[in-house]
């Protein structure tokens, strides 16, 4: 018998399809990052040189910040948003005796696995017959349905990860609903709250087939990028973009599930 | 006790979850300053009660009255009811001198009253200097304590125990019996207690309600309970008994006297009787009021019989003992007063042996 528990025995063919399965996955984004410094216009091998040009261009473009507010706005009024919603949301799912409860959560997962582009044409139809024109606030109609399950995701592990007794006992030494949700809730549930935000803001600032459908005259960042890709020239300032956008994603999203899980097993 | 002077009265609560019928017609009354406790099996509607005095639940039908004031509709909040939960419901984020001064918010305190009444609650619970410790660092003991001093910071007229002390090992449990039922005396507040342990409830309270079903089987004393147990149920719930079945024997004279099974004829004072003669009855014998001779002694009544198993328990022995006409054996609890009663217990398996008890320890039941 070795020491260690059989779970947790090496396994090294495991170990092998865990590389593999993370090398096909991670190879052909690892690309753009190193084109991205390759002082050609054109993505081919070999590569001729290292420059940094293509990053400065990108800080002189008005145009890309034009497009970079546009996206944070969005993505920010989006993340307060669903992340609001699915507080309210993941609190009735846990507190109340909710008929119907299972399939109130599957309806809200739905937009997980509903294609992106059933949704944007289906607001798209419903925005031109109410006469609504399309703009940044149509796009953030449309992210808040694709952020929304997330939000939810997110916070509904935190919720169902205390006491009730918790809530109980703040009403029983003299608090009302408001006072026990923000002494009381509020704090128990803060690190999700702010996984929430971070997680929905990247999937908002990421999102493209949304927009795609309902962006009128202000692109968002993925809108320009779509939008250069017609010429060559500036190929190689979009794949600097790519990268900057596809750094701060990972460091978002990484931050967002640490803080998800951080205190969820020690506080019960 | 007349409600007059009770300080909680449940009168006629009925308390449904869909068509489950939780608690069934309960009527009782409570003391000021009383230890009281609701003590039965899980299911059997006790935390539902507590519940209901917490204003978690609602009244189905009728009415709970708090200090003459009836409570429908008091919302927890406003209730001047406190409670602690099984679980503690201890703040994780928190430190302990936060957590016993949670209740106090609308109360507007200058900082240091605050402190001041933090301090006394840490001495009255003995942590003195745990202010600024974090929940998470606590025992299952401190954090006990801690949810009791965060509900008696606030004076309530009334403390609710929800199995408090069921998450302790055997050896804590029995030391915060003692310090509870001390705090008890010493802040003067009506505690409502509620255990499935029997032994528990027996040394905390003045009275106990047993419950089963929703229902109320007996509200008594804890002697009251042990030595005057109204139904068979009662009578196993708490400790140990032996029945036997009997039929009464009146026959005019001023005496009258029940026929059981195995025991001969034990006579009963009349008022005790109050059943026809012929009545089938069931007569109950706890197994301590028995004792044992190896010789016939001269009390009446008295039993031959034949040791089938005994047990040592050290300051107790045990034995089953076979008594003609009757099926089960009869439990008997012995003393060890002398060290030679331990070898009674050792040799006596299998060998004849007298038991004796006087006729006053019986309890008559209604036969089954």
């Amino acid at each position: 018998m070795s020491d260690t528990s059989y779970i947790k025995r090496p396994n090294r063919p495991l170990q092998v399809y865990a590389v593999i399965f993370l090398v096909v996955l991670y190879t052909p984004v690892l690309f753009i990052p190193l084109f991205s410094f390759n002082d050609s216009i054109y993505v081919t091998f070999p590569l001729t040189g290292f420059t940094t040009k293509w990053y400065a261009e990108l800080w002189t473009r008005a145009p890309v910040w034009n497009a970079l507010m546009n996206s944070v706005k969005v993505g920010l009024s989006v993340a307060v948003l669903s992340t609001l919603l699915g507080v309210v949301a993941a609190k009735a799912i846990t507190r109340h005796r909710l008929p119907g409860k299972s399939a109130v959560v599957t309806f809200i997962m739905m937009p997980l696995v509903i294609p992106g582009i059933i949704f944007g044409v289906a607001l798209l139809v419903l925005m031109s017959r109410m006469g609504v024109s399309l703009s940044l606030y149509t796009v953030s109609i449309g992210h808040l349905i694709v952020c929304l399950p997330f939000a939810v995701a997110t916070l509904l592990p935190r919720f169902e990860g205390f006491d009730p007794s918790m809530e109980e006992a703040s009403a029983d030494l003299g608090e009302n609903g408001w006072w026990t949700f923000w002494r009381v809730t509020m704090p128990m549930v803060f690190p999700g709250v702010v996984a929430s935000l971070m997680l929905t803001f990247t999937i908002s600032f990421d999102e493209f087939i949304m927009a795609f459908f309902l962006t009128g005259t202000d692109p968002t960042l993925p809108m320009y990028i779509w939008g250069q890709l017609r010429f060559p020239q500036e190929f190689p300032s979009i794949l600097a973009l790519a990268s900057l956008i596809l750094f701060v994603s990972f460091f978002m999203v990484f931050l967002a599930q640490w803080l998800g899980r951080r205190g969820l097993d020690e506080d019960i | 006790m007349t409600s007059s002077d009770a300080y909680i009265s449940i009168r006629n609560v009925d308390k449904y979850f869909g068509t489950f019928q939780a608690i069934d017609d309960i009527s009782m009354d409570i003391a000021e300053g009383e230890f009281f406790s609701l003590l039965g099996a899980s299911g059997c509607g006790k935390t539902t009660l507590l519940r209901m005095l917490a204003g978690f639940e609602s009244c189905s039908s009728g009415e709970i009255y708090i200090d003459g004031q009836p409570t429908s509709d008091i919302p927890p909040h406003r209730r001047e009811v406190n409670m602690v939960f099984q679980s503690y419901a201890i703040f994780p984020h928190l430190n302990v001198a936060d957590n016993i001064a949670y209740g106090l918010r609308k109360q507007k305190l200058p900082r240091a009253k605050r402190q001041e009444m933090i301090d006394e609650m840490l001495d009255l619970i003995a942590l003195p200097g745990y202010g600024k410790r974090r929940a998470n660092e606590l025992s299952g003991g401190q954090r006990q304590r801690i949810a009791l001093a965060r509900a008696l910071i606030l004076r309530p007229k009334v403390l609710l125990l929800d199995e408090p002390l069921g998450a302790l090992d055997k050896q804590l449990r029995e030391q915060m019996q003692l310090e509870l039922r001390a705090l008890q005396r010493q802040v003067g507040i009506t505690f409502v207690f509620v255990t499935h342990d029997q032994e528990e409830a027996m040394t905390l309270s003045d009275r106990i309600a047993v419950m089963a079903g929703g229902r109320v089987l007996q509200l008594d004393t804890p002697l009251g309970l042990y030595e005057n147990p109204k139904s068979r149920d009662i009578a196993n719930f708490i400790g140990n008994m032996n029945f036997f079945r009997g039929v009464v024997r009146r026959d005019g004279s001023r005496e009258g006297a029940i026929d059981v099974e195995g025991l001969g004829v034990i006579p009963v004072p009349l008022e005790q009787l109050t059943r026809p003669d012929g009545a089938p009855v069931q007569v109950a014998l706890r197994p301590e009021k028995f004792t044992i001779t190896p010789d016939e002694p001269e009390t009446a009544p008295r039993v031959a019989g034949k040791v089938r198993d005994s047990a040592y328990l050290g300051e107790r022995s045990h034995f089953y003992i076979e008594i003609p006409d009757k099926e089960e054996p009869v439990a008997v609890s012995s003393p060890n007063l002398t060290r030679n009663d331990r070898k009674l217990a050792e040799a006596r398996t299998g060998k004849p042996i007298w038991l004796s008890f006087s006729p006053e320890s019986i309890v008559i039941l209604d036969a089954e």
